[in-house]
This record gives structure tokens, C-alpha cells and sequence, in this order.
């Protein structure tokens, strides 16, 4: 298929319609809102069900319903409404059902404000909801790569029974790129829906779907089952790309739009004779950590950039356990760090680290 | 289960619910959710749809429904049921989606999920067991405790100045345009429980039928979180919550009136 020009927001409803989603629930919040719209537009054109719900709360349990009779299905918000659905997030993860969410995230806390920033990832990656479990956490820097997620976050989901979650931010959810949308998978249909989904318990026991189990033992039990899927999951999937690494001694450390801006500083940084690469997680949970210990065994020091008041670097200081420096530079409030300020940081970082 | 050979000229005329498992259940002796389970598997029963049943449980007393009811169960988080029906029904249109859910479920933390399933005429039932208290955690007041009614959180009696007043659910989601069938009823004696069940099919028949949604308030009794012995209990609910919550319909549009009817 030929490339088109799309709008992130847009771009990640289609491709999740090309991945085969039956069902979207959802509630508007900017600045994800195209998604929801995009949804409204093409689900009832294609005879698949689209539902504006009365909150993000009711939007999430419409989710979990949906999953546990075995469709296809997600929901989209930003922060603010991300925070309100964390108590379905925590009993679709305790039931094992699989359901695709996404946070376009924005400024914060409170209601913050639009403008794009990466301050939900403690929350995306530490504290979903409560009680024991991640989700997925898959983290795009550009239109194609959230096109392409999307369709992945389907795929992992469905194979872990899980949930997993697309982060971006406003700027990748409203900036329009060429992109190319994966052909159309057909929908499965609902005959074909698995065996462990409330379908009506025709020639067969009940199926019971439920996040209770009363007794230590009990519960102990279905949560070594999750932390064993976990570790799992920790294994097979971690997800991330480098950027002229191979003879680095300074290493970048950035996921989204700032990983993006970050591969314009080692160009800018290489021109000025430092010789500086990036590391770019794509799956923020699980995190490139086994890849970051051993880059940290190769280069001087490392600088964590991010939109927030530093939450990724403490994943990142954790991987490198004393190996080298690691420092922080990040923006918050909805600014865009640019190269102009992450240049002179690495400078400092190389002075110290010589 | 033990099985007995019916004799040629004998019939049966009452039997164990195919929709009922064989587990005893937690409730407390003098409980009135054994009574209105079994209503509804009757009915499931009697409308030949177990099968393609799919229940949702609440968080409070009933939390486990789905161990007493033979057929496919999700179990919500609290107050969410009506969302995660929606989410079901609208995926698979052709299943029977009811949810199982009491006062504090529906009423307090749920409030905007029921009204908003009701309005959107979801095609789904609500049970709506109503006993004017938290059962589960021990006894606390709910939206629907009466004025004046002592619970662990209000020992002096719910006073309305400070805690609001009793809140009619069945009047309140008759109001809305996607209600096609609500009423409230009693399971204080057996002419009401007789009564209950006929309004449990009808509402599971005008899901069946497609008309819109559909909720029968149950008014129920908690002996233990009353401190009362069972027959008390249901002495008190006659004498005091009838008066604060009216038996009878609140919302039957037409296409049920004839639902009805042709029921005879």
C-alpha cells in the first residue's frame, strides 16, 4: 500500500480497524479526541459497534465486558481519563482477558494542560492500577511506528491475554506524516471467539470470568500464575532501536517525540566531534534494561532525556548499576525539549565523564 | 442430585432450576438473594435461554452469584455492571444479558452507569435488589437506607440534613426514554414473590423482544445488618420500606403492555 498523509490520532483508529477491532469505546478528552471521531465515522460504515460513553470509567468496563466475551476491542483517552480507568485496567489484568488501550498523553497533574509531555510513565509502567501486574507498554516516536504498534499492541494482547498500552503524546497524536496502513484483516467472526469467552454456555460448563479469589492461597496462586506471564512477557518482547551505538562513549537514552528530536542531537553531536548514540525504547514495560546494562559497559556516560521531571531515568539507573554516570535533562508542562538545550547537556555530561 | 422416576399418572409440576448449580450458598439464613436467585433461573429456565445467558455480578452480598447460577458469569467491579453488559451485549447481540446488583452497587457507586445504560435503552435486564443497607461490609448505610434507619454509619439514624435522602431508583430510571420496562415489587411474602417473578420474565422477555431495557427493583430484607430474626425482617420491610418505595410498575411502554397480554 502507498503512503498517505495522516494524522497520528486518525492513523492509530485505522490501524486498529485494520488489525480486525470489533468494538471501540471511548470518551472525549484532547488531545485524543480525532480518535474517538475517526472511530464514530468508520465502525458503523463497517458494522462494527462504536459507543461514546458517559466516562472513561463506564468506557473501560464496556472494554472489560467486550474482552470477556472474547471481541476484539480497545479504548483511547489522555492522562486525566487514563487515571479514571485504571481500576478496569487492574481487573482486565487479574481476569487475563485482552484488551488494547491507548494514552495520548498531556501535561499534568491535575488537569494540567493539552500540550504534549511524557508524564504518565510511572504510572504506565509502575502502577497501572492496583494491586501486582504491568501491562504492555509500547511507546511510538512517529506516525508509522504508531500505526505499526498498533496493530502489534492487537497481536501481543491477544497471544498474553493481557492488556497493552500505546503511549504517545499530543504531538505525535496531532501531527500529520506519510505514512503506510497494513492491509485489512478480516474480522474474526464471533463463532470463532475462544473458548475460554462468555459466549453462552452452549454443550459446555459455565465459563466464569471474575478478579475475586477469597483465600491467601487462592489469590497467591493466580498471582504467581500472572508474574509468571510476566517474566515471560519480559523475555520474548522487549522492543527497542539504536542510533550510531556501535562506537559510541556518550549514550542517549529517549522514547516518543523527544527520542525523535534526540536522533537530530547525535547527528548535531557527531558534526561537533562527540561521539554520542541513542537508545530508543519502543516497549517501555518490558524495559531494554539486559541492552542498556551492556551499552553501559562501552560508553563514558549516559543522558536520559525526557518530557517529565525524570521517570524513565530511574528504569535506566536501575539497568546500569553504577556502570557509568547517568544524568537527566528533561522539560515538563507541556515544552518540547530541543538539540539547542540537549547538546550543551551532553557537553557537560562528557566533561564530567572524562 | 438425587433422581426419581415419575410415575405415569403423575406430573411434574416443580423441579430444581437447570440455572442453578448445586452449591450451597454463603447468604446468611433468612437471606432473601437465595429466594430471587432462584426466580430468575426459573425464569431463564422457563424461557428456554440458559444456554446463551450471560450474567454479571456485583461487588456486595451477591459477589459470588456466579457460583449458584448454572450459566457463562463475569464478575464486575463495583457499580459497573451495566457497563460491562454493554460492552458484552453490544459485541453479541444475540446472547441474554442481565446484571445482578444491589442498592449500594446501583445506587451510590454505579449511579451514572445504570442511568446511562437505561438511557441508551441498552438491551439488557437489571436485577435490583434493594435492603436499604451495605451487607457485605457490615452493615453501613446506603443510598436507599430509610430516614431515621440506624446502620454502623449512621448510629443516631440516617439523618437526611446531613446524609440526603433515600434515593427511588425505579422512579428514576423510568424517567428515561430508553426504559421500556421498570417496576418495583417485594419479596416480603409469597403473593409477592409470586409477583416478582412474573415481573423478572416480563423483563427478560422484553429484552427478548428487543424493546429497550428493562429493571426489576426487588425490595429485599438483611436480617443479620438489622438485627432482626428473618420473619421480623420481613415484618419490618412490609410495615416501613413499602411506604418509602411503592410496589407496583414505574415505566411499562406499550409494546410490553402487549408483551404482557399476549402473555395470558
Amino acid at each position: 500500500m502507498a503512503k498517505e498523509l495522516w494524522e497520528g490520532n486518525a492513523a492509530l483508529a485505522e490501524a486498529a480497524i485494520r488489525a480486525g477491532v470489533e468494538a471501540f469505546f471511548g470518551y472525549p478528552i484532547t488531545p485524543q479526541t480525532e480518535v474517538l471521531e475517526h472511530f464514530s465515522k468508520r465502525m458503523p460504515e463497517l458494522g462494527r459497534v462504536f459507543l461514546q460513553a458517559e466516562s472513561e470509567v463506564a468506557a473501560i468496563n464496556m472494554v472489560y465486558g467486550a474482552a470477556c466475551a472474547g471481541a476484539r476491542v480497545m479504548t483511547s483517552s489522555s492522562s486525566p481519563g487514563v487515571s479514571l480507568m485504571q481500576e478496569g485496567f487492574s481487573y482486565i489484568a487479574c481476569s487475563e482477558v485482552p484488551a488494547v488501550v491507548t494514552n495520548i498523553m498531556r501535561g499534568g497533574p491535575g488537569l494540567g494542560n493539552v500540550q504534549p509531555a511524557q508524564g504518565d510513565y510511572f504510572q504506565a509502567v509502575k502502577s497501572a492500577g492496583h494491586g501486582d501486574f504491568h501491562m504492555i507498554v509500547l511507546a511510538p516516536a512517529n506516525v508509522q511506528e504508531l500505526i505499526d504498534l498498533t496493530v502489534l499492541a492487537f497481536d501481543l494482547a491477544e497471544k498474553y491475554r493481557t492488556l497493552a498500552m500505546i503511549v504517545a503524546d499530543g504531538s505525535i497524536g496531532q501531527m500529520m506524516e506519510p505514512a503506510e496502513m497494513p492491509p485489512m484483516r478480516p474480522v474474526r467472526p464471533p463463532e470463532e471467539r475462544p473458548d475460554w469467552a462468555l459466549t453462552g454456555a452452549k454443550g459446555r460448563d459455565p465459563n466464569i470470568i471474575t478478579s475475586l479469589y477469597l483465600g491467601a492461597e487462592n489469590l497467591e496462586r493466580v498471582n504467581l500464575r500472572l508474574q509468571a506471564k510476566l517474566k515471560k512477557i519480559a523475555a520474548n518482547e522487549v522492543r527497542w532501536k539504536e542510533y550510531s551505538t556501535e562506537d559510541a562513549d556518550l549514550l542517549l537514552v529517549a522514547y516518543g517525540t523527544v527520542g525523535r528530536i534526540c536522533q537530530t542531537v547525535v547527528r548535531e553531536a557527531r558534526r561537533a566531534g562527540m561521539k554520542v548514540g541513542l537508545l530508543r525504547p519502543i516497549t517501555l514495560w518490558p524495559f531494554p534494561s539486559k541492552r542498556i546494562a551492556e551499552l553501559a559497559e562501552q560508553v563514558r556516560g549516559i543522558l536520559t532525556v525526557e518530557m517529565n521531571a525524570g521517570q524513565m531515568v530511574e528504569d535506566v539507573r536501575l539497568a546500569v548499576e553504577g556502570r557509568c554516570t547517568v544524568r537527566f535533562y528533561g522539560r515538563m508542562g507541556g515544552v518540547i525539549p530541543l538539540p539547542d538545550e540537549i547538546l550543551p547537556e551532553l557537553e557537560k555530561l562528557d566533561a564530567e565523564c572524562r | 442430585m438425587a433422581t426419581v422416576e415419575i410415575p405415569e399418572d403423575m406430573e411434574l409440576v416443580y423441579k430444581y432450576p437447570e440455572s442453578l448449580t448445586e452449591r450451597h450458598t454463603h447468604y446468611c439464613p433468612g437471606c432473601t438473594h437465595g429466594i430471587i436467585h432462584r426466580l430468575i433461573a426459573e425464569v431463564i429456565d422457563e424461557l428456554g435461554v440458559r444456554e446463551r445467558t450471560i450474567g454479571i455480578a456485583p461487588v456486595g452480598c451477591s459477589v459470588l452469584a456466579y457460583y449458584y447460577f448454572n450459566m457463562d458469569f463475569a464478575e464486575a467491579a463495583h457499580g459497573r455492571a451495566p457497563a460491562m453488559a454493554t460492552g458484552i451485549k453490544r459485541v453479541s447481540p444475540g446472547k441474554v444479558v442481565f446484571t445482578y446488583q444491589g442498592d449500594g452497587d446501583l445506587a451510590a457507586i454505579g449511579t451514572a452507569e445504570i442511568i446511562h445504560a437505561a438511557n441508551r435503552g441498552e438491551l439488557i435486564t437489571t436485577i435490583f435488589v434493594n435492603n436499604a443497607i451495605y451487607g457485605m461490609t457490615g452493615g453501613q448505610m446506603a443510598p436507599t437506607t430509610l430516614p431515621g434507619q440506624v446502620t454502623t454509619s449512621s448510629p443516631m439514624g440516617r439523618d437526611v440534613e446531613t446524609a440526603g435522602w433515600p434515593i427511588r431508583m425505579a422512579e428514576l430510571i423510568a424517567t428515561l426514554p430508553g426504559a421500556a420496562y421498570v417496576t418495583r415489587q417485594a419479596v416480603f411474602d409469597v403473593p409477592g414473590i409470586r409477583r416478582t417473578k412474573k415481573a423478572i420474565k416480563l423483563a427478560f422477555q422484553t429484552q427478548l423482544a428487543g424493546l429497550g431495557f428493562s429493571m426489576v427493583e426487588v425490595l429485599s430484607t438483611c436480617n443479620t445488618n438489622w438485627h432482626m430474626g428473618p420473619v421480623e425482617a420481613l415484618e419490618w420491610a412490609k410495615q416501613h420500606m413499602v411506604d418509602y418505595y411503592p410496589l407496583g410498575d414505574t415505566k411499562v411502554i406499550d409494546e410490553v403492555k402487549a408483551l404482557a397480554k399476549g402473555r395470558k
